[in-house]
């Protein structure tokens, strides 16, 4: 986590043009001439068009578009397998459009790996002979890269598998393959384009699961492409949005939903299964108004003068959730106990994992806890209406 | 009304010019082969000495041995015994026929055309694939390399040679290196985008992306291209027989011209005997080494 206030890669004002002479055309496009009429006029494709963004050490970061938006040109860039128009792309502070082939090529083999959406393993290697195709390549030993390669493998969960070929696999197998051959480079970054789109829903959320899990391990910096707003929230510390070769909007994943700068990304998010993206932090009441701390219930009543129901602390303990009513009971003796329940919430739970306990909390109040149990807000079951609500219109 | 013949007639050039063109031209390179003869006669006669060191040593080596040897390595290339046992059958039924010496001409001429073409024809469709201007310059020269009847090609060949062994040799091969070429630079073409994407994105170097990529990746396609190879060089015997080239051919040759059929039929069945010998180790070998191909092995 050291250098952290440092991004490791910067990517400063990127175009890419395709076409003959993409060097004439590029004034225009950088005078803001539109992508259609660029075609119309020169013949040329605004691949993509000053792409500005950084990525911090041990994110992951999520680049989403729909096909055409120019995410798999802009992922191609950061190990160069294209080069730009113009623009810069520094990794450490070191502009990597100045390394000579030769450096190019080491660079490739100690710096970066990728995952491909259709695998790209090699049909004719078998499966460890894939997995350790990079250390291979680089002139290591095959007592080192299999023994290596064979590790990779266990952790991906494909042992056994060693002598098979690609073809003998189905697809989720042959992109842990793929995944595991990322890997054995050891790599810090780790590129990937569009890496679970090719495999069905199912196998795609636990090869999701398995990379959380890995990532949480190694803390690599993946660069990760997807059409699908689901996986960007689900993986992403921080999403870009990608649309005709322009960055719309870079966030996390509550500044997509809950923020997005235009029609675009709102019509992205609309579907998005929100209760499985949003924390309990991003839409509680943050304010202590209705949390009061004293050291008996009678000390309530006067809290009760402007609200109904309070979540009440007992030396900063949590108590749990009395209603005026409530108290007027207890306090006349017909029930033993002025609290309505004693439920709570963790800041960091996903609205999904919240909802059971919302509903059946009684009168909507729930206490919001921090990491060290602390109170530090409420959450009303109104909050979670609204932002679940399929007619939700984020600002 | 002279001047409107063209309307009926052709306006082509005169007799007089037709013949002063070809008078310059084959006066030219008549000269050309004057002066270069030998030069070019000194630069193959490597090559000539090699043909004629294998054509012996085929011929000397005691038959069984050679029968042996190539059993041998018919099994060693295709790990088949029924293969072996068919090539066995089929050379002892050609000896038994009296052609055994003529198979063994033919033998090593094909053996050393095919090896030539090889080893010309993969760098070539490399250097095609490689480049999009190689590819444009390339295929007009193959097309008229396959097109052209192999006659015409014969004559600046003995103008500049004789006849003999090498005329035939350059012969057989011109006409049939083009598959091998075209079929290199099909393959390597054909190699999937991501997968070599992949060997860069890991730091390949070109040449170990064209000699662990694309080469093994081409491998069927450049095998489909040198088995054609094989049976052109074949079908070209017949013709080289025509300026010296000694082997299964001349037989044919005579019996075209005194109507032997049998003769004729004889020496032809031998031909494609040795063709179907060519081209079942050469296939059987490429499925032996393409196994990732077999969708049903089990990882041995």
């Amino acid at each position: 986590m050291e250098n952290n206030s440092t991004p490791l890669i910067e990517i400063e004002s990127l175009t890419q043009i395709f076409g003959n002479t993409p060097e004439k055309v590029l004034p225009k496009v950088n005078d803001g001439m539109s992508k259609s009429d660029v075609l119309a006029t020169t013949g040329h494709t605004v691949g993509l068009r000053d792409i500005n963004l950084s990525v911090n050490r041990g994110e992951i970061f999520v680049i989403m578009g729909l096909s055409g938006s120019g995410k798999s040109t802009l992922i191609r860039h950061f190990n160069r397998l294209i080069d730009p128009t113009a623009g810069k792309i520094k990794v450490e502070g070191e502009d990597i459009l100045t390394l000579s082939p030769k450096e190019l090529i080491q660079f490739r083999r100690h710096k970066m790996s990728m995952v491909f959406q259709h695998f790209g393993l090699m049909p004719h290697h078998c499966v460890l002979d894939n997995v350790g195709y990079g250390l291979s390549i680089q002139g290591k030993k095959p007592s080192i890269w299999k023994n290596k390669a064979k590790q990779w493998l266990e952790v991906v969960g494909l042992e056994g598998y060693e002598d098979q070929y690609p073809s003998q696999l189905s697809g989720g197998q042959q992109q842990r393959v793929g995944l595991a051959r990322a890997l054995c480079t050891d790599a810090e970054i780790l590129l990937m384009d569009e890496a679970f789109s090719a495999l069905d829903p199912l196998i795609r959320y636990e090869m999701q699961t398995q990379l959380i899990e890995l990532q949480g391990k190694l803390q690599k910096t993946i660069i990760f492409i997807t059409h699908d707003l689901d996986e960007a929230l689900r993986l992403g510390d921080r999403i870009a949005v990608l649309k005709d070769g322009e960055m719309i909007q870079v966030g996390t994943s509550e500044d997509i939903i809950l923020n997005p700068v235009d029609d675009y990304v709102r019509d992205f998010a609309k579907d998005v299964n929100r209760a499985k993206a949003l924390k309990v932090k991003h839409i509680m009441e943050r304010s202590k108004n209705r949390v009061i701390d004293c050291d008996s219930a009678e000390g309530l009543a006067d809290a009760f003068k402007k609200h109904d129901i309070l979540v009440w602390t007992k030396s900063n303990q949590l108590q749990g959730v009395v209603s005026k009513n409530r108290l007027a009971a207890y306090q006349a003796g017909r029930i033993d106990s002025p609290l309505l329940h004693q439920s709570s919430v963790k800041e960091k739970d996903y609205l999904q994992t919240v909802l059971p306990i919302a509903l059946l909390a009684d009168h909507h109040l729930l206490p919001v806890l921090d990491s060290d149990n602390q109170v530090i807000g409420c959450l009303s079951n109104d909050a979670i209406a609204e932002v679940l609500s399929p007619s939700f219109d984020a600002a | 009304m002279a001047d409107q013949s063209w309307l009926t007639e052709f306006p082509d050039m005169s007799r007089r010019e037709l013949l002063g063109i070809r008078k310059t031209l084959d006066g030219a390179y008549r000269d050309f082969s004057r002066a270069y003869g030998d030069q070019i006669e000194a630069f193959f006669d490597p090559l000539l000495s090699f043909l004629v060191w294998f054509e012996n040593l085929l011929l000397n080596t005691p038959w069984w041995l050679v029968l042996g040897v190539l059993a041998g390595l018919v099994y060693f290339m295709s790990r088949s015994w029924k293969l072996c046992v068919g090539v066995s059958v089929s050379l002892l039924a050609i000896g038994y026929f009296g052609m055994w010496d003529n198979t063994m001409r033919t033998l090593s001429i094909i053996t050393v055309c095919t090896f030539l073409a090889i080893v010309i024809g993969i760098p070539v469709g490399i250097m095609m694939a490689r480049s999009n201007r190689a590819q444009s310059i390339i295929t007009p020269f193959l097309d008229i390399m396959q097109t052209m009847p192999a006659f015409v090609y014969l004559i600046p060949v003995v103008m500049l040679l004789g006849i003999g062994k090498i005329p035939g040799v350059i012969a057989v091969v011109i006409y049939a290196i083009p598959p091998v070429i075209r079929l290199t630079n099909l393959g390597i073409r054909l190699v999937p985008h991501e997968t070599l994407e992949a060997a860069t994105a890991f730091g390949a170097t070109p040449t170990q992306r064209l000699f662990r990529v694309q080469l093994p990746l081409a491998m069927p396609t450049i095998m489909a291209g040198i088995n054609q190879t094989i049976m052109m060089a074949l079908a070209m015997v017949v013709i080289a027989s025509m300026i010296g080239v000694k082997g299964l051919g001349q037989p044919v040759l005579k019996s075209i011209t005194n109507q032997y059929f049998t003769l004729g039929l004889l020496n032809g069945l031998a031909i494609v005997a040795l063709a179907i010998m060519f081209d079942r180790v050469s296939q059987s070998y490429a499925k032996r080494t393409q196994k990732h191909l077999r969708g049903d092995h089990n990882g041995k």
